[in-house]
């Protein structure tokens, strides 16, 4: 028996609805998500686009002849033998350089991180990261190979060893800031010297994403070519333990064949490319996959 | 002598002595190392090219004529070449990159963003040799017979458009780069934006705002510097990068006038030309080329790291 | 036992007054607050909540269990129990702000007025500006100023003279009770206020999308005594013209500052339920269950 006085904002079950305007924000709201799913599918079209073209072009390429001869001196034929050795030598000679000092830096900056030479140390590593990697190979040239006229594979060990290290010291610092203190602290209060500390108890609970940042680090390596332009030069020739005259490597190989004029040189370079893909990516998805795992489990 | 520790992370005292003293000098050799490293590239490669800066002074940088044979090198072409390929990445990838990075945080559902940001880290890995095999062959071909040769159709009239067509040349270098970069934009892009407060989605989003909104007005605002300095990255990477450039870039040795014509970058021209200049004044100048490449690169990654920090915290403090 | 309580309103259906600001001279404002519809008897007094049979699961933990009670309008209801026995999680689904949370499942029916608000066809969107929620720690947008973060909400839903802005920000801050204290730095950041003035902020920036419920998930545990003083008046002054809602862990709050309380505790396996509700004086004087006196009265274990 109330009275209905006039009203003067809508029941509350019309603003529930949809106003014109409401509408429009809707689809604004849909269309614009749909933009950025179809931006996110974008960015993975290259990846599909690149395997597949370096997969059609190169497994016809990529024999027994690719990977056991080495280049012929004249023309063409041959293979890339001399690469993949080069490669073969040159990275793990990189990596026994590169592995010890970035860990070692890694523990610096995370175990005496407040001090100020622990920052210091970090932001050098933060900038080494972004200088261009051909500068790099400048840089070696005029300390290894200038002096001595010569250019050489240990030069380009060198060369990739300086772009590993940054990458390693900062992969590995995330790690080990990740242990608990309290780790630590149980560990110290045994009264288990600090670097004892460190090194059994810290770096054996952060092992398995250290590995992965050297893992990836060294598919990296794998794949340059730059540094090695005028450090390691690269050869025609089989160069089998000789670090001190220039060494061929499978990215270089990629590049020289890529521009040389001969079509069966160039069906080379795909094949080395294949070759040098299937290696990073299984490198990257084998470590991704088991850190995945390792994260969900 | 046991001192406060700090909490949970640096560790002073324990009982080792003299062993404990050894480990941190140890440590802290390899730390300094990467310190030397950095200073010693700086100085190496201002020393090595110091002959040309002396004998050019800074119309280094403005001069138009690389000339082996006159003995004169000027760097304008290829400091051009280089802003203007890796302006032309940073075009591209900006808004794609940030788009991806904004629908893997914030919009997409975990059976989705995790595949797709698997996807994007194989990108990132991919060797630049062989994007720039790729380039060669089937992208810069590609882009020559649609896009470029559609735009020197129907736009060949406005200069920058005028052809030919080739497929190689700046417009491919630019794409090229600009497919390297987007992992780059997409991973920092993402760091920050997750770093944003759910507080403030919140608010927004209880004050009536749609999903999209929510991300534009209250996420974006507050991710924006962090977002300027992923670009910021990127643009530092693109500026760098060598082997895809040289071999999609071809052979322009003068100011490029259009977008489809054939250029060279800091780093193309020093690739291609390094292990043929006599020593002296010609590989002075090459490597002073890569000087000003590094000052550059230096410089952009330093400005783009503290505009991350301002969003998203430094590292150890996430 | 417990102290001095406020009495609450009869009925749901007087016409609201204009009130003085807590702060300052009392003001006219050019629009009057709005008026709502005397409703027919027997209907849903608008601005009324109705909750039956609410489950609510976070994937396959249950979070709350079979919750039915009945929200007054133009009253302050409040929330208590202990920590974690579902009282912020309740709060939430009434804007559906549960949704937000991607496991989040719910079952059985809230109805705002008459209408479920889990239906299909209504919007959260839409709902959030007739339910609206101010949280816990103050959360103005950093990157805007404090008229923009008063008319955010209202941004939204278009273009808006800058004369309408300028109204529907001094309406807010008068209503919020900070009008005086910033109308001379309308431009100045958001976060540059104190604390307590962030939540009026806050509390300003929801209530200038004219809603008609206010939610608020313990208002002021963040803030200095003097700050949640002033927010207690606020809402023994809004709700003559809003239906509020506040979960609090503080029970002297709950009993100065509401008029119907409903005490929820965490029942097996964790999930929460209402153990009774009812008007606060009852609550706190002569509760119905043991369980209900011994929370009001401080025993556990």
């Amino acid at each position: 028996m109330a009275v209905i006085a006039p009203t003067i904002k809508p029941a509350i079950a019309t603003r529930l609805l949809r106003s014109r305007s409401d509408r429009r924000r809707a689809v604004f709201d849909r269309t614009m998500r749909t933009i950025a799913l179809l931006a996110a599918l974008v960015c993975v079209v290259p990846l599909g686009a690149v395997i597949l073209f370096v997969a059609i072009n190169g497994a016809p390429a990529l024999n027994l002849d690719l990977l056991t001869k080495a280049p012929k001196a004249l023309g063409t034929g041959g293979g890339a033998a001399s690469a993949i050795l080069g490669s073969l030598q040159m990275i793990p000679l990189a990596a026994l350089m590169a592995i010890p000092i970035g860990i070692a830096a890694a523990i610096y900056v995370a175990e005496f991180s407040g001090t100020r030479s622990a920052r210091i140390v970090r932001f050098a590593a933060d900038v080494l990261v972004g200088i261009p990697s051909i500068l790099i190979g400048i840089f070696v040239f005029t300390m290894l190979v200038l002096p001595f006229h010569q250019f050489n594979a240990f030069a380009g060990s060198v060369a990739l060893a300086l772009l590993m290290i940054p990458v390693i010291m900062r992969t590995s610092e995330e790690i080990l800031r990740l242990v608990p203190g309290s780790l630590r602290e149980a560990s110290l209060a045994l009264g288990i010297p600090m670097w004892r500390t460190v090194l059994s108890v810290v770096l054996r609970t952060g092992l398995g994403g250290i590995l992965t940042g050297v893992m990836l680090a060294v598919a990296r390596a794998f794949g340059e070519t730059a540094p090695l332009l005028f450090t390691a030069l690269g050869s025609r020739l089989v160069n089998v333990g000789n670090f001190s005259k220039p060494m061929d490597s499978l990215p270089l190989f990629v590049y020289t064949n890529a521009r040389a004029p001969f079509t069966v040189l160039n069906q080379q370079a795909w094949g080395a490319a294949l070759l040098l893909l299937l290696i990073v990516l299984t490198i990257n998805i084998a470590v991704r996959a088991r850190s995945f795992r390792r994260n969900v489990s | 002598m046991t001192t406060v520790q700090l909490p949970g992370r640096s560790l002073e005292g324990g009982s080792g002595g003299a062993a404990d003293r050894l480990f941190r000098n140890g440590t802290r050799v390899a730390g300094s190392f990467l310190v030397i490293a950095l200073i010693a590239i700086g100085v190496m490669l201002w020393l090595s090219s110091s002959q040309a800066f002396g004998t050019f002074g800074l119309g280094f940088v403005t001069g138009l004529t690389w000339d082996p044979v006159a003995s004169i090198y000027g760097a304008l072409p290829y400091v051009v070449g280089t802003i203007l390929t890796s302006l032309i990445a940073v075009i591209v990838a900006a808004p794609i990159g940030v788009l991806t990075a904004i629908f893997l945080a914030e919009l997409a559902p975990r059976r989705l963003s995790i595949p797709l940001t698997f996807m994007i880290e194989l990108l990132a890995a991919i060797p630049s040799v062989v994007f720039g095999l790729w380039g060669v062959f089937v992208l810069g071909p590609f882009l020559g017979h649609t896009v470029e040769a559609w735009a020197v159709e129907h736009l060949g009239w406005i200069p920058i458009f005028a052809g030919p067509a080739y497929g190689i040349g700046l417009f491919t270098a630019g794409i090229i780069l600009a497919i390297m970069i987007v992992p780059t934009i997409v991973s920092i892009s993402r760091e920050v934006i997750s770093s944003v407060p759910a507080s403030q989605r919140e608010a927004m989003a209880a004050l009536g705002a749609t999903r999209w909104e929510i991300v534009t007005k209250a996420v974006l605002p507050y991710a924006r510097s962090g977002i300027v300095g992923a670009i910021i990255l990127g643009l530092g990477r693109a500026l760098g990068e060598t082997m895809a450039v040289t071999m999609v870039i071809g052979n322009g040795q003068d100011i490029p006038h259009g977008l489809f014509d054939q250029a060279q970058t800091i780093a193309s021209k020093i690739a291609t030309t390094f292990n043929e200049a006599s020593v002296g004044i010609q590989t002075s100048s090459l490597i002073a080329l890569g000087f000003i490449l590094l000052v550059i690169t230096i410089a952009l990654n330093v400005v783009a790291r503290l505009l991350v920090w301002r969003v998203a915290g430094p590292p150890g403090a996430r | 036992m417990v102290t001095t309580m406020t009495e609450s309103p009869t009925t749901p259906a007087e016409p609201p007054q204009p009130v003085p600001p807590v702060d300052g001279p009392s003001i006219r404002p050019t629009v009057p607050p709005p008026a709502r519809a005397l409703p027919e008897e027997g209907t849903a007094a608008a601005g009324s909540i109705e909750v039956t049979g609410l489950n609510v699961f976070y994937g396959p933990f249950q979070a709350i269990r079979d919750i039915s009670l009945t929200i007054k309008p133009n009253a302050v209801t409040a929330i208590i129990g202990p920590s974690g026995c579902g009282k912020s999680t309740f709060l939430r689904t009434l804007n559906r702000m549960h949704e937000l949370t991607p496991t989040a499942r719910v079952e059985g029916s809230i109805r705002l007025d008459g209408t479920d608000i889990m239906a299909p066809d209504v919007d959260p969107v839409q709902l959030r500006r007739v339910v609206g929620m101010v949280f816990q720690r103050p959360n103005p947008f950093p990157t805007m100023s404090i008229q923009d973060n008063v008319v955010a909400g209202l941004r939204l839903t278009g273009r808006h003279s800058q004369a309408e802005l300028d109204e529907v920000t001094e309406r807010s801050l008068r209503r919020a009770a900070l009008w005086d204290e910033v109308k001379d730095k309308l431009k100045a950041n958001g976060t540059s206020l104190s604390g307590g003035q962030q939540q009026r902020l806050c509390i300003a920036r929801a209530l200038a999308v004219d809603p008609e419920v206010i939610l608020m998930d313990e208002p002021a545990s963040a803030l200095d005594p003097v700050a949640t003083l002033r927010i207690e008046q606020l809402m023994a002054e809004l709700r003559q013209s809003y239906t509020i809602v506040i979960v609090t862990h503080n029970m002297q709050q709950a009993a100065r500052v509401s008029d119907e309380t409903a005490f929820f505790t965490m029942g097996e396996e964790r999930a929460g339920y209402l153990v009774e509700t009812g008007r606060t004086i009852d609550i706190f004087t002569n509760p119905k269950n043991q369980l209900t006196e011994d929370y009001v009265s401080g025993r556990f274990g």
